[in-house]
């Protein structure tokens, strides 16, 4: 590791997952970087800076990770950047509650060098435990600063950064941990071939472990001096040797893993003096109960479903109001400009309103959807839950954490596409990303909330424990759909055993409830609107275009709509439907208003009425209930919207798999569809 | 004697066994022994998902949950139970 004077030193965190390093990140240089309690959270490295009155740096966080022996691709870039020297220093964050356990990773990393820090953080949850720590003994046998931290109360920051400064113009002296006498006769047969060879760039007892185990770890120096001949007799010669002693390939393996896990809990003998009382087992006992599990998730996903849809209604109204009334005076302001007639119509008519509509309709859902989806994370429910689903996922050839992400998908596709990474293996996360669409998005609500108000409980905005129970059949609907596509995919596309899996289950926490409400609300509600505010508002000019060229008298959207209805009426639809759903591909929420526009050929997207005029409305039009029975069916499994498609691009960066990931939720919608209309006809 | 060993998969929740070998073929193997679960490590099943699969055990102060396909791969002999005092500290 070298130090440049001309820029700020760069201070990597590493530590496992699960330590709260993302919040020390926050809380050192105070960026609002997502945390939440379970592990996966931190899926790329961010960047900060950290400054005080005496001292600046550039802090660099990276995925957590159980070992620099990478088990994904996440481990990966964590392990890469700790050795290629990019960073200055490592602080290595530990749970003081769990230090056996996240005390491994840091002799891996004390392996490499000596310019690193350790971090002991959660100090609190450890008193709250009971646990008490002897950090000095840690210190001792370490060798490198050791402070105990509770970055959620900000304590203990500033002796962790003077430490982590103070070790940036150390010696660079990496930990000598102990092996078995003929693992060491046998680096000892190496190292003094490499030491020369290797002329400071690495540690030479590291890299001779690494040469022994087989492992290049991705650098391109162990590749050039493996290739040396002295250093290929050497090898040849320590390979030999233990292979006489009974230690070659596996085994070899086996026993250095083995001798760093029993190092930690030497360490930890001395150092935890007391280890604290038991967990309570009946959180649980409850959740994960044979009898238990399923009906309490599926009272869970009721209860938010409930409390999003009871509590968006008047924000949404009022959004909405204020909006338009903003419309309007964006129309008087255009007109007191005298601007042509076309371009008041395309900015304010097309492109504000929908944006308009947009907004009002998604913003208030999201803004309860996802600040309850974060209470579950930081109080530790979320783990639970994959653990409970993992068995129907296994059958699937799929990964328990996917049902994670379809949780995430219900508030937003798109965040469920970017929180596959959670899951380790490639596979598995494309089946996750591919299967995404099938979960409802708050975008769809609208329209299946609307049906159900129209067709099934006779009440718009009243019923909403009713509504909730019938959206949460539909969502359960797609649920098993995603089982059954994975199934197949797993069959087909995506060939593949079930993959390694292993789950930490932390201990329950007591969620910050100010905290999340901030988080939640910034990184995801915004950005998502961010997003969609950019697609929609072009969106709602070409709609705008639409109804307003015209041709032979017929505007260009009853055109389309004609033309794709003998289509539509084969799936139980008609053309203004399924056109609808094409317009509405920038945004969901769009889709039933342009139903609603097509057929009362308006100018611009409706408000949405009281139930008695939708009614009449879609009656006159030729609705039945096999009719919302389709679209709602095609509402839950068509393409995703454009936003889900290009972060679907942008995280498999494969146009086949994103092609793949519009293609097959609409053919299963199409067949369902297809199917719905066929036996309805025959029985109605 | 032979009785006294079996899979990990086997133990139910409440019971305790330890480690005596692993046949996990890699690279599942290696996070197994990273995450602690050497030979002679003491375990305790705390408690198995609604359908059995996948089952929640204590290795050194933490909970890790396996699937049965992978528990099954390693051997382990039980312990006789502690008393309930040390025996809750997992």
């Amino acid at each position: 590791m070298q130090k440049s004077s001309d820029r700020l030193p760069v201070i990597a965190l590493a530590g496992s997952p699960n330590v709260g390093k993302s919040t020390l990140f926050n809380a050192l240089t105070g960026m609002k970087q997502h945390t939440g309690n379970w592990t996966g959270k931190t899926v790329s490295t961010a960047a900060g800076q950290y400054q005080s009155s005496t001292f600046s740096c550039t802090l660099t966080d990276l995925p957590g990770a159980y070992s620099l022996c990478p088990q994904s691709a996440e481990e990966e870039g964590a392990r890469d950047f700790l050795c290629s020297g990019k960073a200055d220093a490592v602080i290595i964050v530990c749970s003081a509650a769990a230090l056996e356990q996240t005390l491994r990773l840091a002799l891996q990393i004390r392996e490499f060098t000596g310019r690193a820090a350790v971090c002991v953080n959660l100090m609190d949850e450890a008193e709250k435990a009971g646990i008490r720590l002897d950090l000095s003994k840690v210190e001792k046998e370490l060798g490198i600063p050791v402070t105990g931290v509770c970055a959620r109360k900000k304590e203990g920051l500033e002796t962790l950064m003077q430490a982590a400064e103070s070790v940036l113009s150390r010696d660079d002296a990496p930990l000598q941990i102990r092996y078995l006498p003929a693992i060491e006769n046998a680096l000892s047969l190496l190292e003094p071939v490499l030491k020369p060879r290797l002329n400071g760039a690495l540690p030479s007892r590291w890299t001779a472990l690494r040469l022994l185990e087989g492992d290049a770890a991705n650098l391109p120096i162990i590749d050039a001096v493996r290739k040396d001949p002295a250093v290929k007799t050497a090898l040849f010669k320590a390979e030999r040797y233990l292979e006489e002693q009974g230690l070659s390939g596996e085994t070899l393996k086996d026993r250095i893993t083995s001798c760093l896990v029993l190092h930690a809990e030497e360490i930890c003998c001395e150092a935890v003096k007391n280890p604290g009382c038991p967990r309570s087992r009946n959180a649980d006992r409850l959740l994960t109960g044979k009898w238990t599990a399923f009906p309490l998730m599926l009272l869970l996903l009721a209860l938010v479903l409930w409390l999003t849809i009871a509590g968006a209604n008047v924000p949404s109204q009022l959004l909405g109001t204020l909006l338009f009334r903003m419309e309007t005076w964006l129309r008087a302001g255009m007109m007191r400009l005298s601007a042509p007639e076309w371009l008041t119509g395309a900015l304010v008519d097309g492109g504000f309103h929908v944006l308009a509509l947009v907004v009002s309709v998604m913003l208030p859902p999201m803004a309860i959807f996802f600040p309850l989806f974060t209470l579950l994370e930081d109080l530790g429910v979320l783990p639970r839950i994959a653990f409970n689903l993992d068995h129907c996922f296994q059958k699937a050839c799929a990964c328990g954490k996917q049902s994670l992400t379809m949780l995430m998908g219900l508030g937003c596709n798109a965040v469920g596409v970017t929180g596959a990474r959670i899951i380790d293996s490639p596979r598995e996360r494309l089946l996750a990303i591919l299967t995404n669409a099938f979960v409802p998005c708050n975008g769809r609500f609208p329209t299946l909330l609307l049906l159900i108000g129209v067709f099934f409980t006779g009440r718009l905005n009243g019923a909403p424990l009713k509504t909730a129970l019938l959206l949460t059949g539909v969502i359960v609907l797609g649920i098993w759909m995603t089982f059954l596509v994975s199934r197949i995919l797993s069959r087909t596309l995506l060939r593949g055993m079930p993959s390694a899996f292993t789950l930490e289950l932390p201990p329950y926490r007591c969620p910050q409830a100010g905290k999340i409400l901030i988080r939640s609300i910034l990184d995801r509600t915004l950005s998502v609107l961010g997003r969609a505010a950019a697609v929609a508002a072009p969106a709602g000019i070409i709609i705008w275009a639409m109804t307003k060229i015209s041709i032979g008298g017929v505007s260009l959207l009853a055109h389309c709509a004609g033309f794709l209805d003998p289509a539509a009426r084969l799936f139980g639809m008609d053309g203004a439907i399924l056109l609808a759903f094409l317009l509405g591909s920038p945004a969901n929420e769009i889709v039933f208003p342009i139903i609603l526009m097509i057929y009362t050929a308006a100018g611009s997207l409706p408000e949405i009425g009281g139930l008695p005029e939708i009614r009449s409305l879609l009656l006159l039009n030729g609705w039945t209930g096999i009719t919302a029975a389709c679209t709602m069916l095609f509402s839950l499994m068509h393409w995703p919207c454009s936003t889900t498609l290009l972060t679907i691009r942008k995280e498999t960066g494969s146009l086949k798999w994103t092609a793949l990931a519009a293609v097959i939720p609409t053919i299963a919608g199409l067949l369902v569809c297809f199917l719905t209309a066929q036996i309805g006809c025959f029985f109605l | 004697m032979s009785e006294r060993y079996l899979p990990l998969s086997a133990v139910s929740p409440g019971e305790q066994a330890e480690i005596t070998s692993l046949n996990t073929l890699p690279p599942m193997r290696r996070r197994l022994l990273e995450l602690g679960l050497i030979p002679g490590t003491a375990v305790r099943c705390l408690f198995r998902g609604p359908s059995g699969d996948p089952a929640a055990f204590s290795v050194r102060g933490t909970v890790i949950a396996l699937r049965n396909r992978d528990s099954r791969t390693i051997t382990v002999r039980r312990l006789p139970e502690r008393r309930q005092e040390d025996a809750e500290i997992f």
